[in-house]
């Protein structure tokens, strides 16, 4: 497979990062990554999305948090994290023993001041890239999703936050709207560097024994392999308006996945649920990547962004 | 923690609803570790505490509980199973002298393959495990060889009349430390009686590996995963 690699060129580029493939963990799906290198050498990572990081420190939701669905399962983690101050001093320099590469920040609030004050706080940190926001987190009170559904809100939100962060800032949109091409619009309106979809779908399964919502918040979001055809129209279809970069994710499992989400207009991907029932699945994603650009005779990856407009 | 295929050398009914999952082509597990059985047609993998460990193969004890562990009992022996073992972190054994093993229900299993680890150091724990009725009973003559056995039954259809936690108040032997997997309130009024043991916990998890946080809990120390910082916790850690 070696020499498959020497001839076939993974690498993509992200606001002027050059990354060795475009496999990217998920937010929220790999904690600050260092304990993945327990398991094996992270490096092979084009990138990592870190835990969704707020101003101060939170539990997250009350248990149980995971319900499991057919292709999936539905999450209401909450945001549980340690607060931006412990994840700069604290996790960021964990990861960085064990990973050299540069990373994205991934911030969520529940205000404004909380949205520009986490985000800033990372300008001086040089292992961060880029910032995603989440506006679009289905398990926050008062927070999270009622920011990204909502096209001006989405706008007013990210001008204010390109006011105070000198890095690039990706936005990360909620399927659960009528129309994400317009919170697309509304991003790129309020400044936005690039875009990732689609976070996860509101859903809800219900305990047959006691008729009671098994989520301890009744709902959350849905993932995995039962979003993959969602996440690739929504895609497909933000991509048809928007020549910012697209980071698309929602169920992949497999190269071949990387490869269709690729072709719908993702200039990078991420990985999400399936981190969390294999845990060496980016790294045989990114080992398999090679394989199958040969079988479906791509040699360059970064040639296949939106091919399917194309053709 | 290591993932492999291990092969299904048996699976079949041991009481009412709770089965005994035998699998080969595993390395040595600790007691109070967990593991995670990939369940054909199931996305989310399923965690199970380790009934025991010999010569390569780990046993498993399960109960049916919902569509994934029903599924299980249709699994045939020579399937090869995606397993994720090694998984959390396990009972300190040094701490008790003379240990009493507290089991509610299924959480007999991480307590059997602790009595065994006890006896093979030459210690014979007390074992005091609960169940609802006598028709769920498991795993009695093979601990009656190894340890002084309370077996109780909540409608008194075996052995003592009453929950585990009473009969461990009306025990007449000596012991100084405790090691308990059971439900939730067995644990808590074990703990409520004496906080000088361990508390194997139990959670609906995403991962079982420490990714998503889907486990979390609070502890006086802040806030620990099950699948990771446990799933064994001090009693007096947790707060139930």
């Amino acid at each position: 497979m070696s020499t498959v690699n020497n001839v076939l060129d993974t690498q993509i580029e992200l606001f002027g990062v050059k990354l060795d493939n475009p496999i990217i963990p998920a937010s929220g799906t790999y904690g600050f990554g260092y304990e993945f290198s327990e398991y094996y050498d992270i490096n092979c990572l084009g990138s990592i999305s870190l835990k969704g990081t707020t101003k101060e420190a939170r539990y997250g939701n009350p248990l149980p948090r995971i319900a499991e669905c057919p292709n999936g399962l539905i999450n209401a983690i909450g945001l549980q994290n340690p607060g931006v101050d412990k994840v700069i001093e604290v996790e960021l320099k964990k990861l960085d023993e064990v990973y050299k590469k540069p990373v994205i920040a991934n911030v969520g609030g529940h205000s404004f001041e909380e949205y520009t004050t986490t985000v800033a706080k990372f300008n001086d940190v040089d292992k961060v890239f880029a910032v995603e926001l989440n506006i679009s987190c289905p398990n926050v009170q008062g927070g999270g999703m009622a920011f990204g559904t909502n096209p001006d809100t989405v706008e007013e939100l990210v001008r204010e936050i390109k006011k105070v962060s000198t890095k690039p800032i990706i936005v990360k949109l909620s399927p659960n709207v009528t129309d994400i091409k317009l919170l697309a619009k509304a991003a790129e309106r309020g400044g936005a560097d690039g875009l990732s979809l689609i976070n996860t779908l509101v859903g809800m399964r219900i305990d047959l024994k006691t008729a009671r919502p098994i989520i301890s918040v009744k709902r959350g979001g849905y993932s995995g392999p039962g979003v993959f055809p969602v996440a690739v129209n929504m895609v497909y279809a933000v991509k048809e308006v928007t020549d910012l970069p697209i980071i698309g994710m929602g169920g992949i499992s497999s190269a071949e996945d990387v490869i269709e989400m690729m072709y719908a207009g993702a200039t990078a991907v991420m990985v999400g649920s399936y981190n969390l029932v294999n845990p060496y699945g980016c790294k045989e994603i990114i080992d398999d990547l090679p394989v199958v650009m040969e079988k479906l005779g791509i040699n360059k990856l970064s040639d296949i962004t939106g091919r399917s407009h194309n053709v | 923690m290591i993932s492999k295929k291990l092969t299904v050398v048996s699976n079949k009914k041991l009481a009412d609803g709770i089965y005994e999952m035998r699998l080969s082509g595993a390395d040595y597990v600790v007691p109070g570790s967990f593991l995670e059985v990939t369940v054909p047609g199931f996305y989310l993998n399923r965690p199970f505490g380790v009934g025991n460990y010999e010569d390569g193969e780990i046993t498993i004890y399960y109960k049916v509980v919902g569509n994934g562990t029903d599924k299980m009992t249709e699994v045939s022996v020579g399937t090869k199973l995606n397993v994720i073992y090694g998984l959390g972190n396990g009972f300190n054994m040094e701490r008790a002298i003379r240990p009493l093993l507290v089991s509610g229900g299924i959480g007999i299993a991480p307590i059997y393959y602790l009595a065994k680890a006890f006896a093979k150091k030459g210690v014979r724990p007390i074992v005091v495990t609960g169940f609802r009725n006598a028709s769920e009973v498991v795993l009695s003559n093979e601990l009656k060889e190894i340890a002084d056995l309370v077996v109780c039954t909540d409608d008194g259809s075996m052995g003592f009349n009453g929950n585990p936690v009473s009969a461990v108040k009306a025990l007449d032997k000596e012991w100084d430390y405790y090691y308990a997997c059971g439900p939730m309130v067995m644990m808590k009024y074990l703990k409520m009686y004496s906080d000088k043991g361990e508390l194997s916990l139990e959670a609906r998890m995403g991962c079982g590996f420490g990714a998503c946080m889907g486990c979390s809990i609070i502890t006086k120390s802040g806030y620990k995963r099950v699948c990771k910082e446990g799933p064994v916790f001090d009693a007096d850690e947790v707060e139930l």
